[in-house]
This record gives C-alpha cells, structure tokens and sequence, in this order.
C-alpha cells in the first residue's frame, strides 16, 4: 500500500471507529437502563403487594 | 413618579442609575481598577522579558492586545461579584426594570473600567515598546465595546454556577479571537479600516445578541 | 408520535445511514476515477468535507432548537438542543482529526494555520467545549437550559464571525500556507459521490441524535419513576 492510501483508510477507519466506540458506549447505557427498569418493575411489585 | 413622556426615557433613566451605582461602587471599594492597572503594567513588563531578542516590533503589539484582553478578563470576574455576594442580582431581577437595562448599564460601567485601564496601559506600552497610533486607539475603543457586551453577559452566566471564576476565561476565550484579530490587525496592518470595519461589525452583531438573550440568563 | 412509531423513524435513519454510507465509500474508493492532479489522497475529500458539513448542521439544528427553547419557553427542547450540540462536537472532533491526517498525507504537516477550515474547527470545539463546562457547572433545571440555550445561539453566530476574522488574518499572520493541487470544479462522478457521502453522514448524526435523544428521554422517565415509587 502507498502511503497516500494508508493515510486515506486511515482517515475512513478513524470515522468508522468513532461510530463503533458510540454504539458501544450506548449499549452500556442500554443495560444499565435495563437493570433500573427490572429494579423499578421489583418494587413496584413489592408496594403492591404491601 | 409620574410616567416619562418616551418609553425610552424611563429605560435610559434606569440604565443611568445602574451604572451610576456601579461607578460610584468602584469610587468607594476602590479593589477592582487598581488591579486592572497593576496587572496590565506588569504583564506589559512580563512581555519584555518574554520576547525573545530578535523579536519583530509588531510582536509586542499583538502581546498588547492579549495583555488587554486579560486585564479586562480580571475586570470581568468581578463585574457581578458585588451583586452575587449581597444577593442584589435577585433583587435587580424583580425590579420593574427591563432586564436588559442591567446588562446594558453593566456594560457601560465595564467600558469605563477599560478605557481607565487603558489609559494607563497605552502610555506605558508607548514607553516600554512602540508608539501607539491612531488606528490601534481606534481599534481599542471598538476592542471595548465589543469585550464588554459579551463580557457582561458571560459573566452573568458564570455567576450563577459552580465553577465561578473559573467559568469565564473558557467561555469568554474563544469568543474574544475576533477581536484578537480585529484589534491586532488594525495596529499592525497596512489597511486598518477593514479591521476597524469588521471589529464594528462584531460589536453590533454581539452586542444585539447579548441585549436580546441577557433576560434568559439572569431569570427563570 | 406513538413510541411505536418513533423507534420505526429511528430504524429507518439507521438503516438509511448504513446503506448510504457503505454506498459512498463503495463509491469513493471503486466508482470515482482518480484524481489526475492530486492522486489518490484525494479521497479523504468524501469523507472529510461531510463529516465538517455535518458538524455545521448539528450545530445550526442545535442553535434552532435553543431558539424555540428561549421562544416557546418549552422545556423539552433543551435536551434536543444538548444533544445535537454533543453529535456537532462528535462530527467537529472527526472533522479536525480526518483533515489532519489529509494534511499530513498532503504536505507532511499534522496541523496548517493555512487550512481555514481546520482553524475554524478549531475555534468551535473550543467554543463547544466551554458549551459542557457551563452545563455541568449549573445545576439542572429552567435556569441553566436557558443559559445553554443562549450559548448556542451565541456559537452559531460565532460560526461566520469567526471564518472572516480567520480570513482576514492570514493578511498579516503569514502563516505558510501549503498549495493543494486541486483539480477545480468537481466532475459529475466526483459530486455524485460526494451527495451520497454527504447524505449518508447527515443520516448517520440524524440517526445519533434520535437514538440518544431516546435514551436521555427515557432516563428522564425513569427518574421520575423512581421518585413516584420512593
């Protein structure tokens, strides 16, 4: 590969990278957004039962 | 009180009141002028010792305006101080004033703390360094309008948070490299009157946004 | 809008990102022809100067939705202007690193007080990143997404202010600035490739932004759920 093409997928993977890093750090906040909502649906169930 | 006969009177009578309260503030306390002229000696000083010999001329006179633009920064930090620390903001805020007469007297009261600084400033630079010309006075003038309408509004915002002082430099930095270029470039360049014209053009731009916005800043 | 049809829009800008985007690379690296002057680096051109686009276009929607914040004195726009704020600095970070690797490839530099672009960006993420020092100084509520609203509006103002005050200083800061061979007006493939490029990143910061609008809105209800059952 010649350098100029290095430099240029270089430039494309640095975008797609950003991108990835993105979803991932969103699908943490997915799971903790998940386990808040179980939480919340357990005591939920416990006022109702109390 | 009988009602003014313009609208804009009334406005006019309570921007001059504020202002006068401001000025007359600084008359008594006497704590924020002499620091502003203290630092900008001292940091034209500084600027001595910092440029290297084979410094061109016209470096010190961009040094100069990045020593103007600190020195109005200390200004700045303490524009809403007094109001914040005897809770007066609140107060000035329910008055039955437009808000925007605050941001305009306190604007005002800004310029004048510069101009006074700058009188200092300009001498000592003429004395340490290069002499001052007339489109670099103009180019100040313009410079101070400008710093003091965004400046106050900034302030305001850096007030009402946590980080205080330390707010105001970050948000009041990157708005002032307009007038960095502007000022600089009207002392340096060979045509001063498109720097002059543009630092005009920022003055009016800003300055109608801050007079616009400033009510959202300092109320709910 | 039923959630029900909000998570359909969000899907179909997803989607819509991904086709568009792998089209317009397909396109840029496969379809376009070569750039006689300036050769192969050319390309980071498809990715580059959309990506910057895309910055400026966060920040307008952003400064938009400040304005009906401080218009309509409706609350619920801050978080659409925070977020579209968060995506432009997102896109406007992509922007300085994708055209300081052009730089470099070009003229052996990382950075170029001659690119007004590059400078430009510059300013703005400074700018942008005193925008999260302010919100996370304030504590939440009316006040401080007023005041968030207001900076916004201040930062798309600065946005032409600032390019002509770059412009104009290049008259007397003299930086070297370094002669791309550009090959003028772009061909018919060159811009056809640069719309996809183009309308593939607008899609992807739509995408974002609906997606994190999403979650933070859905914090937000949690929140108030928790404080409901507490």
């Amino acid at each position: 590969m010649t350098s100029a093409e290095k430099y240029v997928t270089a430039a494309y993977l640095v975008v797609l990278a950003v991108v990835l890093l993105y979803v991932i750090i969103y699908s943490f906040r997915l799971q903790r957004l998940e386990r808040e909502i179980t939480e919340l649906a357990e005591l939920a169930r416990r006022k109702q039962v109390a | 009180m009988t009602a003014p006969a313009f609208p804009g009177l009334s406005y006019a009578r309570d921007v001059a009141a504020l202002a006068r309260k401001d000025l007359l503030l600084e008359l008594r306390s006497r704590d924020t002028l002499p620091a502003m002229l203290l630092f900008v000696v001292s940091t034209l000083v500084i600027f001595h010792f910092a440029l290297p010999a084979g410094s061109s001329d016209v470096a010190a006179a961009g040094l100069l305006w990045v020593a103007l633009v600190f020195t109005a920064l200390l200004g700045l930090t303490r524009a809403f101080v007094a109001e914040r620390e005897q809770r007066l903001l609140d107060g000035l805020v329910l008055a039955p004033c437009d808000r925007s007469a605050i941001w305009l007297a306190k604007a005002l009261s800004i310029v004048a703390f510069l101009l006074l600084a700058e009188a200092v400033a300009l001498p000592a630079f003429a004395l340490f360094f290069d002499p001052v010309t007339a489109p670099m006075v103009a180019g100040i003038i313009l410079a101070d309008l400008g710093i003091a309408a965004v400046g106050t509004l900034l302030a305001a915002m850096a007030v009402a948070s946590r980080a205080r002082e330390l707010l105001l430099p970050l948000l009041f930095l990157p708005l002032a490299i307009p007038i960095i270029v502007g000022g600089v470039g009207a002392s340096v360049a060979d045509d001063p009157g498109r720097y002059l014209g543009f630092l005009g053009l920022y003055d009016a731009v800003f300055a109608i946004l801050s007079w616009a916005t400033f009510e959202y800043v300092v109320t709910e | 809008m039923t959630s029900s049809l909000r998570s359909n829009q969000a899907v179909l800008l997803a989607a819509a990102a991904f086709a568009l985007l792998l089209g317009g690379l397909a396109l840029a690296f496969y379809w376009v022809p070569q750039a006689p002057l300036e050769g192969f680096r050319q390309r980071i051109f498809y990715i580059h100067v959309p990506v910057a686009l895309t910055a400026y276009a966060c920040f307008g929607w952003g400064a938009w939705k400040a304005l009906r914040l401080l218009w309509k004195r409706d609350r619920r726009y801050d978080l659409e202007s925070y977020t579209a704020v968060h995506i432009g600095v997102i896109f406007g970070i992509l922007t300085l690193v994708t055209g300081s690797i052009w730089a470099r490839t070009s003229w052996g530099v990382w950075w170029s007080w001659g690119e007004r672009q590059l400078v430009l960006f510059l300013v703005l993420f400074l700018f942008y990143c005193a925008y999260f020092m302010l919100r996370y100084s304030v504590e939440p509520g009316p006040r401080r997404a007023q005041m968030s609203a207001v900076y916004a509006l201040f930062g798309v103002v600065l946005i032409p202010i600032s390019f002509l005050a770059i412009r104009l200083a290049e008259n007397f800061i003299h930086p070297v600035v370094f002669s791309r061979d550009v090959d003028e007006n772009l061909t018919g493939s060159q811009a056809a490739t640069f719309g996809v490029c183009l309308a593939g990143t607008l899609a992807l910061a739509a995408a974002l932004h609906v997606n994190e609008l999403r979650g933070k809105r859905l914090d937000e209800r949690l929140r108030e759920l928790r404080e409901a059952l507490a």
